[in-house]
This record gives C-alpha cells, structure tokens and sequence, in this order.
C-alpha cells in the first residue's frame, strides 16, 4: 500500500510520466522506471518512442550534469542500472517493431583491462541513440577486435581503457588495421580516464570521446559523414 | 613531524622551510615514505612538499598542479624532483616535466614503481583481475576508496566496480601487522581473495638515492 503524498505513475498523465521518469532515472530508481517503461508500452506508447522520449532523454540530463560536475560516477551507475531495467524491456520489443538503425558498434575493453564501467556506459547509450552494439566485454585482443568488425560488419568500433599501462594497446589495434588495409573502412573511437585528445591523435582514432554522451554524438557525427561522403 | 592522513589526502604537505639544495615535489600518499627514506638515509640535501593525495582520484589535477609548484619554488632550489610516476595523467605528466626540465619517477603508478617497474612489467599482465592497495590506501581505504565510489551509501554497486577484480594485493612498504589486518579487512569488504606482498620501497628508494 502505497503511503500518502506517494507518487502514483499510472495515475499521471503521459507528460507527467515521462517527466517522473526523468526523475527516477536520475534517482536511480530502477523498479520505477521499469514500472514506467510498462505503463507507456499499455498506453501503446511504440517501445522507441519510450526509449527515447522517457529513457535516453532522462539519462541525457544525467550525463550532462555529469559531465558539469553535478552527478558523480556512483550516481551515473545507479542510473544507468536503473535504464537498464527499462532496456531489458524494450529490447525485444525494438527487434520486433523494427525500430530505425542508425549503424552497428563493436565495442569491448582493451587487452589487459578488465574495467568495463565506462565502456558499458557507452554502449548503453549507443543503443538509446538507435546504435546496434555488440559488445565484446572486457580484455579483448586485436584479432577479437578484427574478427568481430568484419563478421558483423559493423560501422564503427570503440574501444576503451582504464590503465595508462592498457591504453597503448589502442595503437595496436589500429597500427594492424592500417597494416591489414581497412582502417578507413571503420569510425574508430575511443575512450577511458587517462585518455586524452592528444592520444586520440597520436594513435590514429577518428576520435577521442570524453563521455558516454560525447560518444553519440562523435558517432552520430561520424556515421553521417561517412554516408554523405558515400553519396558523394 | 606528526603527519596527518586526512591532512595529506586533502591538503598535501606544505614546505615548511627550506634547507636542502633538491626539492621533492610528491603525491601526498609519498609522504610518509619520503620521510622515513630521507631520515633512515640522511638525505639532508632534499626539502618534501606535497600535493594533495586525493589527485589520485582526479588525475587532470595533477599537470597543472606539478606545473604551479615547480613555478613557485623553483628560483630556490637548484633541482627539483617530480615524486609522482605517470599517475592516470596519461602522458601529459611526464611531457610536462620534460618541458620544465625536471625529472620524474619512471613508470605508470606507485603500485608500479615500489613493486619495482621491471617486476611489474613483467607480472602485472598475469594480474589483471588484482586491485592493489598501498599503507597509504590501506590507511585511506574509506577515503580513496569506500566513499568515492559511493560504496558506504549504495553498497549494491560492489560488483559493478569490482565484479571483473578477484584478488586484493597488499603492497606493503612496511611490517605494520594492524596494517595487513585492515588491508585483508578490506580484501572482504570487497569480495576480493587476499594477498600480502611486501614491496618496501622499491624503486621509489632507487630513484631518490640517485638525487
């Protein structure tokens, strides 16, 4: 039973939920927006349009004021936990109903790292923005990396390090790209605390992302150059 | 001197007076060490100030930090000394210190160089899931650990951070059995095996002496 002055979600109307969403999400609150994420799908909400009108637009404040210094790391996770539970929902969902693909990620943790906060941060926001991602997890080798991009053909590949001592492993991947003829067929991205923009370039990658939210929108960027300059 | 922790982590060690000719220019977490290698070898000719330990946790502080103390002390001594390895600064230490003309200590971190960096190097690939702890963090362990990680308000996020991790290295520069105690305390608090390495001073030692 739920106590006075308790917030009803499926008593609010569809503004109000998704607004209450926000909050949660930025709360961390996961059985809420999971609750949330079901109360839109029964008012035949389209699981993309809760994705990204309720979720990703909640996470999106999140991670801005992450990025401002107003959230810290422990309360990203909570919230990007609590997305999770809504994701959990809507995947098959999204499969089914065909939602738009902006392009395909394979993403994964350098060889000798095991730290994989940030990199499945990134991912989850990538599929928020419309990304498919395969994610490799953790400690990947350049020929897991190799293998995954040509078998699933992917558009982009991130990679990601927490270690100054990992981070050159970066270089080792695209060095093999470069030598195996098909760097430029790839977006390489990538990120990690003691990366920086000057890594970035020294190593060869298009692009060094600061944050979860910088890398969608480096990668939407990205991918929109590529099918302009295709078109071309 | 009595040093505090809580002071070290938060406001580092100021130079309270200049005597010898060398200054070192370390990470708070140093400070204890730096002493006791400076009083065991009568290493006179060097002055210690510090910079706050808790750069540890904010790596993009430290540069422009080492930079601002260089800066001021550097008409009164005639070299200084960076006590810091590259420390998560990802490079931008060590090209910073070569454009100030001072050395630093080789290597990636402090779990690196009091291991000793050849050693490390070559067993730190067959130690990806280990999480290393020095006296300082041991001492510092809610400080530099618990509580950043916002582990005392929201325990449940444990395994996100340490769910890849299976072993808990405790890098000891000393004998300290109350220390082993709170270092294996910590290994259950976070769900890691334990294990007790004695390092000493490694090349934190080497590099000074050379000084």
């Amino acid at each position: 039973m739920s106590e006075e002055g308790d917030i009803i979600l499926s008593e609010l109307d569809d503004e109000e939920l998704v607004q209450q969403m926000f909050d949660d999400l930025y709360d961390g609150l996961k059985e809420e927006i999971e609750e949330g994420v079901n109360i839109l799908l029964e008012r035949n909400w389209a699981p993309y349009d809760v994705l990204t009108k309720a979720l990703v637009g909640g996470m999106t404040i999140v991670g801005a004021d992450f990025r401002d210094g107003i959230l810290f790391v422990p309360e990203v996770l909570l919230a990007a936990n609590a997305m999770k539970g809504g994701m959990f929902i809507l995947k098959p969902l999204l499969a089914e109903t065909g939602a738009p693909r902006v392009g395909k990620m394979v993403i994964g943790t350098v060889k000798g790292d095991i730290h994989d906060i940030g990199k499945n941060l990134v991912g989850m926001m990538m599929e928020g923005a419309g990304f498919e991602v395969v994610d490799l997890g953790i400690n990947n080798s350049v020929d897991a990396y190799l293998e995954a991009l040509e078998k699933e053909d992917a558009d982009i590949l991130g990679m990601s390090a927490l270690l100054t001592t990992t981070m050159p492993y970066m270089k080792v991947v695209i060095d093999t790209m470069i030598e195996q003829g098909i760097r430029e067929n790839y977006i390489v991205l990538v990120g990690g605390a003691p990366l920086n923009e000057e890594f970035g370039k020294a190593i060869g990658a298009d692009a060094y992302c600061r944050d979860a939210a910088v890398a969608v929108e480096t990668a939407k960027e990205w991918v929109a150059r590529k099918h302009n300059s295709a078109n071309a | 001197m009595s040093l505090s922790d809580t002071q070290l982590a938060s406001e580092g060690l100021p130079l309270t007076s200049k005597q010898g000719k060398i200054l070192i220019i370390a990470c708070g977490a140093l400070a204890r060490e730096i002493i006791d290698l400076k009083q065991a070898n009568g290493w006179t000719h060097m002055d210690l100030t510090c910079l706050p330990a808790n750069y540890h946790l904010f790596p993009d502080k430290i540069t422009d930090a080492v930079r601002q103390s260089v800066a001021k002390h550097r008409h009164d001594y005639d070299d200084i000394f960076i006590a810091y390895a590259d420390c998560g600064t990802g490079g931008l230490l060590q090209a910073a210190c070569a454009e100030l003309g001072v050395q630093m200590i080789a290597g990636p971190h402090c779990y690196s160089f009091f291991e000793g960096n050849d050693r490390f190097a070559e067993t730190s690939a067959d130690e990806i899931t280990t999480f290393y702890l020095t006296d300082f963090l041991v001492r510092q362990f809610d400080a530099f650990v618990i509580k950043p990680m916002g582990l005392d308000r929201h325990p449940e996020l444990r395994d996100m951070y340490f769910g890849n991790y299976e072993k808990l290295v405790y890098q000891a520069q000393t004998d300290d059995p109350a220390l082993t105690q709170k270092a294996q305390t910590c290994a259950e608090r976070l769900g890691l095996a334990f294990e007790r390495r004695y390092t000493g001073y490694g090349d934190l030692k080497t590099a000074l002496k050379q000084l």
